[in-house]
């Protein structure tokens, strides 16, 4: 297998690595204090690798090299390209923001640390290898722990970098543990392998559910759903917003790929019992995200209650891949659930741009109630957060409607029993979103403004803010490009 | 483009220029091109109806085009005698909201214009939508306008109301969307009606489904007892809101069930007649009790506008062609009169600032014009003869009575109810001596309101005297729909 080495289908990871040593040896040099030689630098790395990913996508080849370690599908392929995208609009959005607040003032670490982080993702993208995946997932997650800790002078970011850390370090750890009983019982670390070791059903069931129980925990923990949601709020209200953006955007897409490569190539043949498992998952998480997100008043906060639901709905199409030893459905059910945690990147992406955009210099705008009367102040940005707030909400039509939509649809489709029941639960679930949703747009319509200053941006902001927040309402209208590249990508992902 | 598409964007269209058009430095040229745009959005129905063929129970003016290839989604749009007064009620009744908020709204005038104006398009979008996704996107999309009209330029207790009408109606639709995608999976993956009209499908299947369109449906039209939002919307919002509440949002439940409830799930409709009579019947009887007792005009005509939707309920479970179009008659008669009604309480409020009965009285004396109009659409939503109002209730009242003697009994007892709530609320503001000094400082309406009421006016007697333009559209039509509902469609 050695000899199989394929360079070629990293070169953008290759690429963005070397690019990364590069920019944090420039900035060493930079002394502007808004740090505009990085910025560009990383905007462009970022804009050519994902040109690159997207090439490599479209060709729709799967490639396996260094030795079977990684593999570069179309799944794999767009979802890189998607995150590096998402880190792009993060950055663009985060660098006034973080500009105002002395994060860049002593050294471009929000560039370099994304970079880095960005590379995590796109090991624990095309991971083929368990401890490929966790050598990603551990890349990614002390990139985002020192991120989390940049304003090192800031009470709660401190605090919410070490809840970070510890619970972090503690589902890093579940999912270890699990890998390692799943080797015990299979014999091999490459995912492949396992796969074909599980399908034998020759294998002792009770460790490798045992090893599935901890490695369902520890991805429970990189998504952030309930029971596992304890440092969501903690992380996205502390951390620095910019940050909080980069956790709550382009991680996502890094843990929906990991768990397709865990569960779904590796471990599909244990379907009955994971979606068991997620089917809790999502049921808790839409209960706890919906119904404590009524009772915030802090917006980051408010958010991250929403992710916890929105990631409910992720779980469960998921869920809805194999019924009855069947997986007819599976590809359905997957790329229902990638195209809506893609839809959901995108929207949180706008939702967060809004924030930075409001805050100011020695302001945060983190409460709901200083979005007050923003149709008054601007009523663009207020448009574009009302448009973001109707498709969390899942309003046709909006972007957000066309992800819960075909979420369902793979639910009712998939036959399994009580399809009918989760998805009533689920719809149920998000009237009770609704009402925290509805109540950032009338905030921000029906009161009367506490300050009268008009917002601000800069071109490059305002430009890809506006884009963001076109593709909510054009991929709502018109969701079917994206539907089908998803469909594409999975059915390839699943067909090797 | 075709007619229909015309009919949806032309507004629409016209909405978005409005709002970019930014803030209120520019309110009069917005106002003007609000009522261009309402005028040619009107226009662009008109061929609709002359183009119409009367004689066939088939969809007209049928677009159809894939619009989300993976799950077979099509951008499906036609118009049958069920639906396309409905298009026309709805730009006409847009066109004097726009004039009614002529001088009233001098706040963020674009997006009070712009909000109408894009809910018209939406609006006709569900009435000509043919395709189950296609009718549900527009069918929710109503909502958010709606709220946002009824938020900014709303009452005291805005907020509470606006909350509660997309709430309220939003839970009902969410359960529609579970059966639509269940309908999808069970007929193989299409979201078109008439494929979902010949599915053959269980009863516990049916059962489920009805209910579940019920729960959007009827919360909608509003149906007792989950009216309760109506009232409590339409006191709080703006004069416009209300009218077109009123005028066409609710017919968007009674639609509804004419499109959905009845031909997809017919063994169930024939079966669950007898509760969808029975709330009928109380919300006729009890609601009409109901407005008798209110203090505050808007509740009063909100009630009301419960009760006449009773008769249209009524209409539609007792499965005769006289019952049927008569209801469909009743729901244009009623967005005429709820209209007009809203409009009136509107004038006068937008004079004395106050809803309550109490603080009116011998508001004859001083606005004689206007009392004339007050007047007569009064006499209409009690339902006399030779007024709008009039002829869909005597066709249910008679479909009632052939399908059943008593029921027809309770629901012709019922209209002593709305003219004694009417003409109570008629003699109490209008007629008597001046009752104070605000009261005599009121100046009779311009000829901005004039003209407007003159249009509801004329509207309302031309359908009173001369029904049957809108009779024979639907004949065919209902026939079809009769005949379909008539029969099984439980698997062999």
């Amino acid at each position: 297998m050695i000899e199989k080495f394929n360079i070629a289908a990293l070169y953008p990871e290759l690429l963005l690595l070397v690019m990364t040593i590069v920019i944090a040896m420039v900035d060493l040099f930079v002394k502007s204090p808004r740090r505009t030689v990085t910025y560009v630098l990383s905007l462009l790395t970022m804009g050519v690798v994902a040109v690159l990913q997207a090439h490599d996508a479209s060709s729709g080849a799967t490639v396996y090299s260094f030795g079977n370690m990684v593999v570069s599908d179309p799944m794999g392929n767009w979802l890189k390209c998607f995150s590096t995208l998402a880190v792009f609009v993060t950055l663009v959005y985060g660098r006034p923001y973080a500009a105002d607040r002395d994060m860049l003032k002593h050294g471009g670490e929000l560039f370099t640390l994304g970079l880095f982080a960005l590379l995590g993702m796109y090991v624990m993208i095309s991971g083929n290898n368990f401890l490929v995946l966790y050598l990603g997932v551990e890349l990614l997650a002390l990139s985002s722990y020192a991120l989390v800790a940049l304003r090192r002078d800031n009470a709660t970011a401190t605090e919410a970098a070490m809840k970070y850390f510890v619970l972090g370090a503690l589902g890093s750890g579940f999912l270890l543990y699990g890998m390692s009983m799943l080797y015990g019982a299979t014999g091999s670390l490459d995912i492949s392998t396992v796969f074909k070791a599980v399908a034998t059903g020759q294998i002792n069931h009770k460790v490798l559910v045992l090893g599935l129980v901890f490695v369902v925990c520890g991805l429970g923990f990189k998504f952030g759903v309930a029971p596992f949601h304890m440092w969501v709020p903690d992380v996205y209200q502390g951390a620095p917003t910019v940050v909080t953006l980069m956790i709550g955007g382009a991680h996502k897409l890094a843990a929906f790929a990991m768990t397709m490569r865990l569960l779904v190539e590796g471990l599909m043949p244990l379907a009955i019992d994971w979606q068991q498992m997620l089917m809790v998952l999502s049921v808790a998480s839409l209960l706890i995200g919906n119904l404590a997100g009524i009772a915030q008043t802090n917006m980051k906060r408010m958010v991250a209650f929403s992710t916890i639901s929105q990631m409910g709905f992720v779980l469960i199409g998921l869920y809805s891949g194999v019924a009855n030893g069947n997986t007819a459905a599976a590809a359905n059910a997957y790329s229902s659930a990638m195209f809506y945690v893609i839809t959901y990147v995108l929207t949180t992406l706008a939702v967060f741009g809004i924030i930075m955009l409001l805050a100011r210099e020695g302001f945060e705008s983190e409460e709901i109630a200083d979005f007050a009367g923003l149709n008054q102040r601007s009523p663009l940005y207020a448009g574009v957060m009302a448009l973001c707030m109707f498709s969390l909400a899942g309003v046709p039509p909006m972007v957000g409607f066309a992800g819960k939509l075909s979420v369902l649809q793979a639910l009712v489709a998939s036959d399994q029993p009580g399809a009918i029941a989760l998805a009533t639960y689920a719809v149920m679930m998000s009237l009770l979103a609704a009402f925290y949703y509805l109540r950032v747009v009338k905030v921000m319509y029906f009161d009367s403004p506490l300050t009268a200053s008009t917002v601000s941006a800069g071109k490059d902001v305002r430009m890809v803010l506006l884009i963001n927040s076109g593709l909510l309402l054009v991929l709502g209208l018109l969701p079917g490009g994206l539907m089908t590249l998803c469909a594409r990508a999975i059915v390839t992902t699943l067909g090797t | 483009m075709g007619l229909l598409s015309l009919a949806i964007w032309t507004p629409i269209f016209f909405g978005v220029i409005l709002l970019a058009l930014g803030r209120d430095e520019h309110a009069k040229v917005v106002r003007w091109i609000a009522l261009i745009g309402s005028i040619v959005s009107l226009a662009v129905t008109l061929p609709l109806y002359s183009g119409f063929d009367v004689t066939t129970s088939a969809l007209q003016f049928v677009e159809n085009s894939m619009w989300i290839e993976r799950f077979n989604v099509f951008y499906h749009l036609g118009v049958d005698g069920l639906s396309l007064w409905f298009v026309l009620l709805t730009a006409f009744i847009t066109v004097i909201v726009v004039i009614a908020g002529w001088e009233v709204i001098t706040e963020r005038v674009n997006q009070y214009m712009g909000a109408f104006l894009i809910l018209s398009g939406l609006m006709i979008g569900v009435f000509s939508a043919v395709d189950g996704m296609l009718f549900y996107v527009f069918f929710e999309a109503t909502l958010i306008p709606m709220y946002l009209i009824i938020g900014i330029w709303g009452g005291p207790n805005k907020i509470y109301a606006a909350f509660k009408f997309f709430l309220y109606t939003l839970l009902g639709s969410l359960l529609m969307l579970v059966a639509l995608i269940y309908l999808y999976t069970q007929s193989g993956g299409s979201f078109d009606l008439a494929t979902w009209y010949k599915l053959p499908l269980p009863a516990h299947a049916q059962t489920l489904l009805f209910f579940a369109f019920f729960a959007a449906f009827a919360v909608k039209v509003p149906m007792w007892p989950v009216h309760t939002w109506l009232p409590d919307v339409h006191v709080e919002a703006p004069t416009g809101g209300s009218a077109v509440l009123a005028a066409i949002m609710l017919k968007l439940g009674a639609y509804g069930f004419l499109r959905f409830s009845l031909p997809i799930a017919p063994d169930a409709a024939r079966e669950f007649a007898w509760v969808m009579i029975a709330l009928s019947i109380v919300a006729v009887v009890y609601v009409g009790l109901v407005a008798m007792v209110q203090e505050d005009m808007k509740k009063l005509v909100a009630y009301s506008s419960v009760a006449h939707m009773g008769f249209v309920s009524l209409g539609f479970f007792i499965f005769n062609d006289i019952g049927v179009s008569g209801a469909l008659v009743q729901m244009i008669a009623h967005g005429f009169v709820s209209a007009a009604m809203f409009l009136s309480i509107g004038v006068l409020y937008d004079r004395m600032h106050s809803r309550e009965i109490a603080s009116y009285g011998g508001v004859v004396n001083t606005m004689p014009k206007f009392a004339a109009f007050a007047l007569l659409f009064a006499m209409a939503n009690c339902g006399l003869p030779g007024t709008a109002g009039f002829v869909g209730e005597w066709m249910v009242i008679l479909g009632a009575i052939k399908y059943n003697f008593w029921i027809g009994f309770a629901a012709a007892s019922a209209l002593i109810f709305g003219a004694a709530y009417t003409l109570w609320m008629v003699k109490r503001v209008y007629l008597g001596p001046v009752a104070n000094d605000h009261v005599k400082e009121l100046t009779d309406i311009n000829s901005r309101e004039f003209f407007m009421m003159a249009l509801l006016g004329v509207a309302v007697l031309v359908m009173g005297v001369y029904p049957k333009p809108f009779t024979d559209v639907m004949d065919v039509s209902v026939a079809e729909l009769l005949k379909h509902v008539a029969l099984s469609k439980l698997p062999q």
